[in-house]
């Protein structure tokens, strides 16, 4: 990577460039991503490329600032476009932002063409805005592009609050009295300003990525808005810089769409890996509980085959004991290994019975699923064959204060709603006489 | 058949075949769906391309018809975690897949003949020329039985799948309820999006097929309230924005594609100032014609109530706050709808229709709010 930026002086200021853009569309992009408004810096970003081809049409000047400020002009019409569409017609946001999208772009390309066959060729380069040229990043550039970016996270360090509470309760800060109109119109500019500065780099149409993935991302690590809009600005500008370098790598490699790939893949490892909210730690989760109760229905079957006559010295094959819930034979196997692991089953030939700790343990499964059955039939008035069902599910996450207190409140019943007994903790293990 | 008609019926069949998806998208508010997906396709005509060598070859519709099919699937995926909101979803999934196709595309260059711009904006100028040659004879253009094609699909799937689609685009419920499978038409229609978008690539371009959808459709939805008559203007909008979008190319010598998309947007500006009920200039209309029917109503009420000594138009001007010209613009309206009658002394009295009218409305009123209202427009004049 250090070898990457030695041997190209320019990749410096491409890697500059690309961090700059995606730590200002990151930060900013929380809070469209906030406010359900992800796809309208798309829109924006299409509804610019008129802008940029009318300034350098009427000006006849390529330098940056001036096609950046019709670019700003073109996003800002389609943005009030989008509101007056959605004011009093019957259509929906998406069409909106589709109709303002497609049209703008395609009166862009129009431009853009008109301009291509025109006998002077001063026109070259325009269409670098459609896929971004981060390559082509020059000092003079960076120097607007900074200026621009840093205005953008000035205004949003110091309108945090507002934003904040635009972002959250709209209707409370109308409340208050803050005037919530204007501040979404500066939110917005911010926004357009953002857009802008992704044109340049990556283009038209990856636009929308730079300021979702980010945002998205960061969202996943922390509940706090203002960590998020941190982390955000920082996922955003590592994504630009390793986009960059990777461009470097190779020859033809172009830098945009990498980056947008790196974006995607710092979301793809938040939403996998990120604590509480990943997904790996969910699915890891779901399965040993999942696993869980099969060892626990395991044991409670067990009991209930030994109940009738107390005796719980008698041994089952995994056969018979799949099929008391109908369960695949392979999976029961599986789960009276772990119970075996646990010391709550021993072997009897190819037959498996509780141990004295596995009885204590299938005892209290089977108590908390009677005690659940018997508190709903009497105290919700449930009737009592529509309460196994539940007591199913109960059985398995009922904590130990709960049962207590369930026990207390059923006055230390003997007898389950449908007249078998209820085991207590501390019975002794003997079948009865 | 010479080149330009191929080009016109390219684009109208195009136009015809998008409108009729297009339809379905806008009611079913899954718009920017079609925009992702008409993204989205990108990296499988990039594979399909390498692969064949061709564009728009059957393999190449089939493959990208499943790659907008995964789009979707990787959306829905992605917003069924929980953790990623559904415009969040779209806009993270189709941008990474249009990366993957540009790299493709632009890695692979050197290799074959493909660039980027073309997959984006199509050239419609060329479909002459790539002719269907079969057995030895020449057929025509190869793209105007490609979009002949998509274009009787997808008129195929609006008729057939009429019911299922109607229902569950209004009431997905009872289309579950009544087993209309609003599922399995779910994907039909969005495989449908996928096929038409990328039959319509070449000669309108990727992102450009996304005003075809969207355009017409959202057009036809301000002018009518029958599906039916929407889906009919809808294609119609369509095909009136390819014809005219061809001819604007013609003259500014640009992008047929880019000027179809300007051509529908117009068409769809003209309906949104114009359309007769959610227009824009309609609704001012209606709002004005409101304005001024209160403003009529209460300057009879204030009559009614200063029955013992008639006003002259100055003191009522000044009652409302009103300017001269608007109260008169107003008295003049009543007078000749004969509700109010100026007389020799130049005092304003209510004539005996005006009477009526007042006590009518005082009736509805009355009515409404059972009890009697503090409105000191009611109050007895105590005295001139």
């Amino acid at each position: 990577m250090f070898t990457a930026f030695a041997d190209n002086p320019n990749l410096w200021y491409v890697a500059a460039g690309s961090a700059l853009l995606g730590l200002t569309s990151g930060a900013l992009g929380c809070f469209a991503v906030l406010r359900r408004q992800s796809l309208l810096g798309d829109a924006l970003a299409h509804a610019a490329l008129p802008g940029v081809c009318l300034a350098f049409w009427l000006t006849g000047s390529k330098s940056l600032s001036v096609l950046l400020a019709g670019a700003l002009a073109a996003a800002w019409l389609g943005a009030l476009w989008v509101l007056g569409i959605l004011r009093g017609t019957r259509l929906k946001e998406d069409a909106a932002l589709g109709i303002v999208l497609s049209v703008f772009f395609g009166g862009g390309i129009v431009l853009l063409t008109a301009l291509q066959h025109r006998p002077n060729a001063a026109q070259a380069g325009l269409d670098k805005f459609l896929f971004g040229q981060a390559a082509a990043l020059v000092p003079e550039d960076l120097r607007v592009l900074g200026a621009l970016a840093a205005a953008a996270l000035a205004v949003l360090a110091l309108a945090f609050k507002e934003f904040k509470l635009l972002a959250f309760d709209r209707e409370f800060g109308a409340a208050l009295g803050r005037p919530m109109h204007r501040i979404e119109v500066v939110l917005t500019t911010l926004l357009v300003v953002a857009v802008i500065l992704g044109l340049q780099t990556v283009g038209v149409v990856l636009m929308a990525a730079m300021l979702i993935a980010p945002a998205v991302a960061a969202r996943q690590w922390t509940d706090s808005l203002g960590r998020m809009v941190l982390l955000a600005g920082g996922l955003g500008a590592l994504s630009g810089v390793a986009g960059a370098v990777l461009s470097a790598l190779g020859p033809h490699l172009p830098t945009g769409p990498l980056i947008v790939l790196a974006a995607t893949g710092v979301l793809g490892v938040s939403l996998a890996l990120a604590p509480r909210r990943g997904l790996v730690w969910a699915w890891w989760r779901l399965r040993a509980h999942r696993r869980q109760v099969r060892r626990e229905n395991l044991l409670a079957d067990l009991y209930r085959l030994g109940e009738p006559g107390r005796d719980w010295a008698q041994a089952h094959g995994p056969a018979a004991l799949a099929g008391v819930r109908g369960l695949p034979v392979g999976q029961v196997r599986r789960t009276l290994g772990q119970l075996r692991r646990r010391g709550w089953l021993e072997a009897a030939g190819a037959r498996w019975r509780l141990t004295g700790s596995g009885l204590t343990e299938a005892r209290r499964v089977v108590r908390n699923h009677r005690l659940w059955e018997l508190f709903l039939a009497r105290r919700l008035d449930l009737a009592s064959d529509h309460v196994h069902r539940d007591a199913e599910e109960m059985e398995h996450t009922l904590p130990p204060e709960v049962v207590a207190e369930l026990d207390r409140l059923l006055g230390q019943p003997h007898t389950g709603t449908h007249g078998e007994p209820i085991p207590r903790p501390g019975e002794r293990n003997e079948p009865s006489p | 058949m010479s080149a330009e008609w191929a080009i016109v019926l390219t684009a109208v069949l195009t136009a015809a075949a998008c409108a009729l998806v297009g339809t379905f998208l806008v009611l079913r508010q899954m718009a920017l769906l079609g925009d992702a997906i008409s993204h989205a396709v990108l990296p499988g005509i990039a594979v399909a391309f390498l692969l064949t060598g061709r564009l728009n070859s059957l393999p190449m519709l089939l493959g990208a018809g499943a790659v907008g099919l995964v789009t979707v699937a990787l959306i829905e995926a992605l917003y069924r975690t929980r953790r990623v909101a559904a415009d969040s979803a779209i806009g993270v999934v189709f941008p990474a897949l249009f990366a993957l196709g540009v790299l493709l595309i632009t890695t692979q260059a050197g290799r074959v003949h493909l660039d980027a711009e073309c997959v984006l904006y199509g050239e419609i100028a060329f479909v002459p020329f790539n002719r269907l040659v079969w057995g030895g004879t020449d057929l025509g253009p190869r793209a105007l039985w490609v979009l002949g094609a998509v274009t009787l699909l997808n008129a195929a799937l609006v008729t057939l799948c009429w019911k299922e689609l109607k229902v569950g685009t209004f009431d997905p419920t009872l289309a579950a309820a009544l087993g209309l499978a609003p599922g399995l038409v779910h994907y039909l229609l969005m495989g449908a999006v996928s096929v038409t978008t990328v039959a319509a690539f070449e000669s309108v371009g990727a992102i450009l097929v996304v005003a075809l959808l969207i355009v017409p459709a959202a057009t036809a939805h301000l002018l009518t309230e029958r599906l039916g008559r929407m889906v009919v203007l809808a294609v119609a909008a369509g095909g009136l924005a390819a014809v005219g979008g061809y001819g604007l190319a013609r003259v500014w010598d640009a992008s047929v594609a880019g000027c179809m998309a300007l051509a529908a947007g117009v068409l769809f500006a003209g309906a949104w100032l114009l359309a007769p009920r959610q227009g824009v200039l309609a609704r001012r209309l209606e709002h004005a014609r409101r304005v001024r029917q209160l403003a009529g109503d209460l300057l009879l009420t204030h009559l009614a109530a200063a029955d013992e000594c008639p006003p002259g138009v100055p003191a009522v001007a000044a009652h409302f706050r009103w300017r001269a010209r608007r109260t008169r613009r107003l008295l003049d309206e009543l007078a000749a709808r004969n509700l109010v009658a100026r007389g020799p002394d130049n005092l304003l009295r209510l004539t005996a229709a005006g009477r009526q009218r007042v006590a009518d409305f005082q009736d509805r009123r009355g009515q409404r709010h059972s009890g009697n209202g503090g409105d000191p427009t009611e109050r007895p004049a105590a005295g001139c």
